[in-house]
């Protein structure tokens, strides 16, 4: 888009051209998948907050069976993949603004990416285990 | 108002509750006595009062991103906009906990 770049119709200063990838080297694309997940997230609540209250005051025999049901599944998986991948960019929005060692920015970002995959992973196989009836 | 560092704040605290919901997934799909247990950690008072901690940040953190969201759509930014997006947010984040927890005592009491 070139009419973009003239200097009289951007709003981009001549530093954000040169490194223009901006400071988290990734663009504008984690700000979108910020309010995507944000978004399924709003959208997914309510359907959350009824399956939590199905669940309230039952057995491990009960929450198995609900749990293992297909849409409550389905609408646990997709909760989990939003709520994880929302969490790791906020957080890493934290430690850029406050971390502002390099190295110990990296260490922070990584094991950011790490505990939000850990999570995700060990929910995700915790609902495939009470689907499959194992 | 200084509402957004609530925003990041909740946010930070969401982050480690993951760990409670991954902790009851797993101990669902692991068996009858570690979900017991886990029942018996959110049933206590301690476990209770973070579970509520919880459903709060959760539900102030929703509002407050709902807020967010209209500002990045462009709108709301005149003063009394402003003003009434951040106390909707703050006064409808805990109206909220509270109903869900009303409706969360009639449900699970009555089991």
């Amino acid at each position: 888009m070139s009419t973009a770049d003239t200097p009289k119709r951007s709003m981009r200063t001549p530093l954000g051209r040169v490194r223009n990838l901006g400071a988290a080297h990734s663009g504008t694309s984690d700000f979108w998948r910020q309010r995507l997940t944000a978004v399924a997230m709003t959208l997914l609540m309510i359907p959350v907050l009824v399956i939590i209250m199905m669940l309230l005051g039952r057995n491990q025999a009960g929450a198995k069976q609900i749990l293992g049901s297909l849409p409550v599944a389905i609408i646990m998986l997709l909760f989990i993949v939003a709520s994880a991948w929302h969490m790791k960019i906020g957080m890493q929005v934290v430690i850029e603004d406050y971390v502002h060692n390099e190295k110990l920015k990296l260490i922070s970002i990584m094991l950011n990416n790490f505990f939000a995959a850990a999570v995700a992973l060990a929910s995700i196989y915790a609902i495939l285990q009470l689907s499959s009836g194992v | 108002m200084a509402l957004s560092i609530v925003h990041r704040a909740t946010g930070i605290a969401l982050y480690f509750g993951t760990l409670l919901l991954a902790w009851w997934l797993i101990a669902a799909a692991s068996g009858p006595a570690a979900y017991a247990h886990v029942q018996g950690f959110t049933g206590s008072i301690i476990g209770r009062l973070i579970v509520f901690g919880y459903t709060w940040a959760l539900m102030h953190h929703m509002l407050s991103g709902i807020r967010h969201f209209v500002w990045d759509l462009g709108y709301g930014f005149k003063a009394n906009e402003r003003e009434a997006l951040t106390w909707g947010a703050l006064i409808g984040g805990i109206a909220l906990t509270v109903l869900v927890w009303i409706i969360a005592y009639a449900i699970g009491g009555g089991r």
